[in-house]
């Protein structure tokens, strides 16, 4: 039996609404019919700047309409990067052990330090950055990277200039919209005004070419990244760096697919010398320990890091974590402590090398069918180029005809026009299936 | 200000204004010194590098500057720490922070080690919940809280707690609004309102962010503010059983705040975090009102009934009929938020929360929460006897004493030099929390007496 669906519960994130009956109208005609109360406060307006077709609700309701058109159909889900893979024991028996130490008197505890755990905060330091200088109080722990984002953001205010790579993680823009920095949406570029956006195509390699990008305030740069795959070199990185210390801006790196490197790439922004006075990394359990329903995940600030007038960034980011967060779950937080242990990081990378596999499998399927195919090296997403079609186009076609959902490169920015990305995580069986059904299509 | 000032002022993990919801354990063993922590050595063993150290140009966010460094908690970590260590052998008690003691009921842990476990099977692992959290735990909260007042299911959005709820409130809400807060108020709705630049500057001489209404709440008012001198403004916070006062409102009382909203157009923000604390002839949720539904948003939180504030659950209700001024609704808003900006509560914490709201968990809540009240007794008790008015106590798990004349951070300094109980001073919660000492009931029963003996002594 192939367990091809996910879950019984469709997921949709950035989602118009949740309940297929609730209708939400974008229009005033929604206002009460009964009493006629609405009430005098406006709207965000820079809600209003969100664009209403977001990629992920739009992918669920084509899933959605698919599915109702053929029930039958045997839907492979390789849209959302969702993991599908169980926990290894030895890191649920942690968190299972917490909990159960909540029911006692000696195991019982109530809040924690807002920035984490300090053994947990250590461990991190200890795995991730060891002798680059990363200590454990640089570590903030918290519920996620798309959560941590946003803090991001929040810290930095409207006042900032942003630059993004094109395509990108679509939080990136999102959040920069709805905190006020990223100005109008211009319909003829699909670009909002104010935002820079740094090309990552074939044409440069994936890397874009920092030469022409304006200077911004903050940059945001996801390697290995999501939704190309493309991880930067070491070279890369230090151009990167040096960018931004010649333009005194600060690199937000998202590194939370790091663990999926398979060769020399560097897996962290502070292994380039000089990263701690410019950059910030996020990263998350997420993707490295199956923990997307259970939380957790870590942003690095450095002491080092100031703005213009000599003020800590880490001061400010953790007012705000002390102000708008309370901490992750300790519950969460045990599981990654466990995750980090020998035993733990072993079972993980066990993990990770399975959706490994998976993607290897994809890569294949589409380089033997003569089409351009990047990523799924260094992160479980493969990037296919469909020279001269619509993203959306091919999306359609794939669901249509193989029932396997996909994300159109779109989604993620200008820059993923003519390509697909397609996740690697999902059962064997499902990933073997999909690229049988690959070959029939496109044979 | 210099890089020296800016590090001599500490990031320790109680650098948080807020009150209630602080990290602040008083069982924890690795108190964080700040100081220490922070690289003050490195400055004065090496001011040049400080001065041409490299500086991004990058402009701090204006609204982050104008946060009042003096908060409320790391000023009462560093207390109790310079208390430590004046002391090092005192038993000190902590009545300050709002954090739960007792362990979690049974019922309740195992379904959260069962569902860790499940994690860890194929039939049993998922990946991503739904953003707004899982349906079963809506459906829950809907019909625990909320039966027959016509919030349903899909009107309530699980997260990963109040705090965190109330930011992202405010980041649907945006900078342009304007806002009301209780005065005294738990601190974090003036401080999130601050970050997204509702506010203006701080203002010494009055203690008030300029463009804040505060609503004064004291005992000439019975902690109810006068709405007939309360300017208009876009959103009103407003916090029933009340945190720091304990006051809880009547149900004439928010009859008149659900008018006063409705005829000003504004959106009330009603946290009822300790709403399981008040008496059952009290409202407990704003919906309870008629009309609540077209003016306002409830806040709630399982941390101080299922004693959650490590494992982080909570929900916002947030009715389909709340529309902005342009007819479109809040909701609709808050689920762009909630999708974007979090990625739903962790699926353990809830399968935890759906065991609190079985008839077991809830039982077992009660029993918890029951508790605690019994420690508010004790406490009103004690300051009833030595002669002090005492508000609060009744309907939450604080009690609220008045030292008239008296300021609150001497009252603090005083009760925490000679009896080695840590409790807030008022002020930190608003100017109105001057002359006022909160004494929270968290604790374990031996050291709520323990504390009530030293009081007595101090007082008598």
């Amino acid at each position: 039996m192939l367990y091809c669906q996910l879950s019984s519960r469709i997921r949709i994130p950035y989602a118009v609404s949740l309940q297929p009956n609730t209708t939400w109208s974008t229009s005033s005609n929604l206002s009460n019919e009964k009493s006629g109360h609405c009430t005098s406060v406006p709207r965000n307006a820079n809600m209003e700047k969100l664009r209403s077709g977001y990629l992920f609700p739009e992918i669920s309701r084509h899933e959605l309409e698919h599915t109702q058109k053929s029930p039958h159909a045997r839907l492979i889900r390789l849209g959302i990067g969702d993991t599908t893979q169980p926990i290894p024991d030895i890191i649920t028996s942690a968190m299972a052990e917490h909990a159960h130490a909540l029911s006692t008197v000696q195991g019982y505890r109530g809040y924690g330090a807002e920035q984490g755990n300090m053994a947990l905060r250590r461990a991190i330091a200890e795995t991730f950055y060891r002798d680059l200088g990363v200590k454990g109080n640089e570590i903030f722990v918290s519920d996620g990277a798309q959560c941590d984002i946003s803090r991001l953001q929040m810290l930095l205010g409207s006042n900032v200039s942003v630059a993004v790579q094109d395509p990108s993680f679509p939080a990136y823009i999102d959040s920069s919209v709805i905190v006020g920095q990223a100005g109008k949406f211009q319909e003829e570029t699909g670009k909002y005004e104010n935002i820079v956006y740094m090309k990552c195509g074939h044409d440069n390699n994936f890397f874009p070419d920092l030469s022409t990008t304006s200077r911004t305030d903050i940059i945001f740069f996801c390697s290995p990244n999501n939704p190309t795959g493309y991880a930067a070199s070491r070279q890369q990185l230090k151009q990167l760096v040096e960018f931004a210390k010649a333009n005194g801006s600060i690199i937000i790196f998202d590194s939370a697919y790091s663990t999926y490197i398979s060769d020399e790439s560097p897996r962290s922004i502070f292994e380039i010398p000089g990263a701690k006075e410019v950059a910030i990394e996020i990263s998350s359990f997420s993707k490295f320990a199956g923990f997307t329903g259970v939380r957790l995940g870590w942003t690095v600030v450095p002491e080092d890091l100031t703005y213009s007038n000599g003020f800590p960034v880490m001061k400010d980011y953790d007012r705000i974590v002390c102000t708008c967060f309370n901490g992750a779950s300790s519950v969460a937080q045990a599981g990654g402590l466990a995750c980090l242990s020998k035993e733990g990081y072993r079972a993980l990378t066990r993990v990770v090398d399975y959706y490994r596999g998976n993607a290897e499998i994809i890569v294949d399927t589409f380089a033997s069918l003569g089409l351009k195919v990047d990523g799924g090296r260094n992160a479980p997403y493969v990037w296919v180029r469909f020279p001269g079609y619509s993203s959306w186009e091919i999306f359609s076609e794939i669901l249509e005809k193989t029932h396997i959902v996909t994300v159109p490169g779109r989604g993620f920015g200008p820059g993923g026009e003519e390509y697909i990305r397609v996740s690697a995580f999902g059962h064997r069986g499902c990933i073997l299936e999909a690229s049988r059904r690959l070959k029939n299509l496109y044979k | 200000m210099s890089l020296t000032q800016h590090l001599s002022t500490p990031i320790s993990s109680s650098s948080s204004a807020f009150v209630a919801h602080s990290n602040f354990n008083s069982r924890t063993k690795n108190v964080s010194l700040p100081a220490k922590r922070f690289s003050i050595c490195k400055c004065i063993a090496a001011p040049q590098e400080a001065q041409t150290a490299y500086k991004t140009t990058v402009s701090r966010n204006a609204n982050m500057a104008k946060l009042q460094a003096g908060y409320l908690f790391p000023e009462i970590s560093r207390r109790r720490a310079a208390h430590l260590l004046k002391y090092p052998d005192a038993q000190v008690i902590s009545l300050g922070i709002g954090d739960t003691t007792e362990p979690i009921p049974e019922v309740i842990t195992s379904a959260m080690e069962k569902r860790s476990r499940a994690l860890s099977t194929l039939e049993g692992y998922s990946g991503y919940g739904a953003e707004q959290g899982e349906k079963a735990l809506r459906a829950a909260i809907a019909s625990t809280f909320y039966r027959n007042l016509g919030i349903e299911e899909d009107d309530i959005f699980v997260s990963d707690g109040a705090k965190c709820d109330l930011s992202r409130l405010q980041v649907v809400f945006g900078a342009d609004v304007t806002i009301a807060v209780q005065d005294p108020s738990y601190p974090v709705y003036v401080d999130s309102g601050v970050i997204m630049g509702q506010t203006g500057q701080f203002q010494k001489d009055d203690q008030k962010f300029v463009g804040i209404e505060y609503m004064k709440c004291t005992p000439e008012n019975g902690f109810f503010p006068d709405l007939s001198s309360v300017s208009r403004t876009d959103i009103i916070f407003f916090c029933s059983p009340n945190n720091p006062t304990g006051a809880a409102a009547t149900r004439e009382q928010l009859t008149q705040l659900v008018n006063f909203a409705k005829d000003n157009g504004s959106i009330i923000v009603y946290d009822s975090a300790y709403a399981m604390y008040a008496s059952k002839d009290l409202p407990h949720s704003i919906f309870e009102i008629p009309g609540a539904k077209e003016v306002a948003i409830e806040t709630s939180s399982f941390s101080k009934y299922a004693g959650f504030t490590g494992v982080r659950l909570g929900w916002t209700a947030v009715p389909k009929q709340l529309l902005f001024s342009d007819g479109f609704p809040v909701a609709k808003d808050f689920n762009r938020i909630v999708c974007t900006c979090f990625n739903g509560a962790s699926n353990i914490a809830q399968a935890g929360g759906l065991a609190c709201l079985s008839p077991e968990g809830l039982k077992a809540m009660h029993e918890v929460i029951d508790f605690y009240k019994e420690n508010t007794n004790i406490i009103v008790e004690t300051f009833n006897s030595l002669g002090f008015n005492v508000y609060g106590g009744k309907n939450a798990p604080y009690v609220w004493v008045h030292f008239p004349g008296r300021s609150s951070w001497d009252v603090f300094s005083e009760i925490l030099e000679k009896t080695h109980v840590v409790t807030t001073p008022g002020s930190g919660f608003g100017p109105a929390g001057e002359g006022f000492i909160r004494v929270s009931a968290f604790g374990h029963r031996s050291n709520v007496l323990e504390a009530c003996k030293r009081f007595k002594q101090l007082y008598k």
